[in-house]
């Protein structure tokens, strides 16, 4: 391939998925319209959802899932440690995701709910792939955002820089002149939450549950407040910020 | 100018008319709110039914049908090593209607920005110039301050401005377009009672201010409190969420982006409205921040709306609308942070001035 008169290789890659529902690779077959050109600067050497290739010799790892098998730590850094670039790729691997739901609960008691009295090997809490491994980016959302893959993995495949908005739902919200949902007397993480999802939640009239984490400098103080102030439920409010798992640090700073 | 009158039924009609004819925009209830109020927004219509004529204030600006959120500003094309750039500052007609006084003279302030400068914006002139724009007088609501701001009248920036004087609109007819378009309706010259019950209106409207905002001298104040620990109390509170700045009909702050399209052949150059409460607004590359803190930022946005940038001659921003204090989830907002920072003043000129004791 050639870009403005630069060769540029093709990214070979490899899309591994942990715990999770496999809907954010899923994704990556999305969006019909520009598929072949993406796949187009993939050389893909290991991809379940796409093709039955198993080669090892990838640069880019995409993972997708949590983690909650020791198992699966040992396979997480084998991919580490063969990946140049190791990407997070959806809101399990960022942040522990849905799955992490199961953390305030004694893990015996998740099993016998779900699987009866059958011998199952989980560990207590659902983690981010970061307490195992370094990542080198990291794409949120659930299910991420195809066309923000899209990007990235231009961006990659040019050397461009990486960037994800650093500034919350909120702005995105606002541009489509949606009704605040706190005006309607609901609990939105949107001012806390990372743009970038052109705030498809509120815009549906759902609340935002913060699936993208939190923004860069948020200000959890004043949110907490606003909850406050307008008269709503902080418990409802604690419950939306455990959902995706990912404002641990504000949640146990509020003890 | 000229002045006409015209029956509200025939007034509606030609609205209809109007806005059947044009891609329009008004004010439409979008919304009930928490304690039962209507949520109004500029949205599009297509018949004068879909308006609400009698509508209180949208909770969003007009501002982005003249300056899209987002704006694609060029294309590129790559091919064989080499490349082409294609701009197009194509915009359709439309029509705004029911814009308020403030409203309008926040356009005209755009205007300035956009328009007056050494690089004048093709793409802000390109909708300028192609839209129409109906106004609307109405009862200030509680919190409005243009008044304050002396932004609560208007004489241009519209192409016909109507003032309820209760049968009938008094119409100030503004461009040779609308002139036309109501040839083919009933309209009147005023009388002279229609003359008096303008006045008369003009000044309700006038008395019905109940939110003051005491702006006299404030850039010097500003300059002086540059230092003032208020911006670090309201700093505090902000979310740094930009909500402020969306709603707001004069903040013109935009990003630009580039990005390549996925199949390499081609990339897009866009433009997005920002604002200077968000986090990154003042960093640059290599990463550092020029204005880390919240108070920072929020103290710059206030700046800019009450002292003025050389940019649009000082001239304070603000048209008073309130609608970024409505729409602030802190409860920030202009009236209290002004009336703030002039107490913060007063307390410190009392306290710099002792009266001197003996020992
Ligand atoms: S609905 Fe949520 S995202 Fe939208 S403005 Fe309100 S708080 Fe922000
Ligand atoms: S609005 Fe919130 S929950 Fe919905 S996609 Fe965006 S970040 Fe995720
Ligand atoms: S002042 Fe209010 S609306 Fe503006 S950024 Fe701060 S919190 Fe958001
Ligand atoms: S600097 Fe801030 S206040 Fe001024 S126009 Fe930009 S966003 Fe608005
Ligand atoms: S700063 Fe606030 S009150 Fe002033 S014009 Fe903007 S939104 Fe209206």
């Amino acid at each position: 391939m050639n870009h403005l008169g630069f060769d540029i290789e093709k990214l070979k890659i490899g899309s591994f998925d942990f715990t999770c529902c496999e809907g954010c690779q899923l994704q990556l077959a999305n969006k019909e319209s520009t598929l072949p050109e993406f796949l187009a600067l993939l050389d893909i050497r290991n991809f379940r959802e796409i093709s039955s290739e198993r080669l090892d010799d990838y640069d880019i790892a995409l993972v997708e899932g949590s983690i909650t098998r020791q198992d699966e730590v040992e396979r997480l850094k084998a991919i580490r440690a063969q990946a140049k670039v190791l990407v997070a790729y959806g809101t399990c691997a960022c942040f522990g995701g849905m799955n992490a739901q199961k953390n305030k609960f004694p893990k015996e008691e998740c099993i016998r709910t779900v699987y009866g009295d059958k011998q199952i090997d989980t560990m207590q809490e659902s983690h981010k792939i970061s307490d195992f491994v370094t990542v080198d980016y990291s794409i949120p959302g659930c299910p991420v955002n195809k066309e923000e893959v899209e990007r990235i993995v231009v961006s990659i495949a040019t050397r461009s820089p990486i960037a994800l908005p650093k500034y919350p739902v909120c702005v995105e919200c606002k541009q489509r002149l949606n009704t605040c949902l706190f005006d309607l007397g609901e609990v939105c993480l949107g001012p806390i939450s990372r743009a970038g999802c052109d705030a498809v939640c509120p815009s549906g009239k759902t609340v935002c549950l913060g699936c993208r984490g939190p923004a860069d400098g948020i200000n959890y103080d004043s949110f907490v407040q606003l909850v406050k102030d307008k008269e709503l439920s902080t418990d409802e409010m604690n419950e939306k910020l455990a959902f995706y798992n990912g404002f641990t640090e504000y949640l146990n700073h509020e003890g | 100018m000229i002045y006409k009158v015209i029956s509200k039924p025939e007034f509606r009609a030609f609205v209809d008319a109007l806005v059947r004819a044009n891609t329009s925009y008004g004010p439409r209830q979008v919304d009930t709110g928490r304690n039962g109020e209507p949520i109004y927004q500029f949205m599009p219509v297509s018949s004068a039914d879909e308006i609400a004529f009698d509508y209180t204030v949208t909770a969003s600006s007009a501002k982005h049908l003249l300056m899209p959120f987002r704006e694609e500003l060029s294309k590129f094309s790559f091919r064989d090593g080499n490349w082409s750039q294609e701009v197009s500052y194509d915009a359709p007609p439309i029509v705004l209607f029911g814009l308020r006084p403030c409203d309008i003279n926040a356009i005209n302030l755009l205007d300035e920005v956009m328009l007056k400068g050494p690089y004048p914006s093709p793409y802000y002139l390109a909708r300028r110039k192609n839209t129409f724009i109906i106004g609307m007088d109405h009862l200030p609501l509680p919190d409005c301050f243009c008044k304050s701001m002396n932004r609560h009248t208007t004489d241009h920036g519209f192409n016909l401005f109507a003032s309820d004087i209760g049968e009938k609109y008094f119409l100030s007819i503004n461009s040779s377009k609308a002139f036309n378009f109501l040839k083919e309706f009933e309209t009147a010259d005023p009388t002279y009672e229609d003359d008096c019950l303008l006045i008369e209106r003009r000044k309700t409207i006038k008395q019905s201010f109940q939110t003051n905002v005491e702006v006299t001298g404030l850039p010097m104040f500003l300059d002086l409190e540059f230092d003032s620990p208020i911006w670090e109390k309201w700093g505090d509170k902000c979310l740094n969420c930009g909500t402020c700045a969306m709603v707001c009909p004069t903040c013109y702050c935009y990003n630009v982006e580039e990005h390549v399209e996925t199949g390499l052949g081609s990339s897009s150059r866009e433009k997005r409205l920002y604002s200077c409460n968000l986090v990154d607004f003042a960093e640059v590359t290599g990463g550092h921040n020029f204005r880390p803190k919240n108070g920072d930022r929020l103290k710059y946005r206030y700046y800019h709306h009450y002292r003025g940038f050389a940019v649009n001659d000082n001239q304070q921003i603000c048209v008073g609308c309130n609608r970024c204090g409505r729409a602030c989830l802190a409860g920030i907002n202009p009236k209290d942070v002004i009336n703030d920072l002039r107490l913060e003043k007063e307390s410190c000129m009392t306290c710099v001035s002792p009266s001197p004791q003996k020992s």
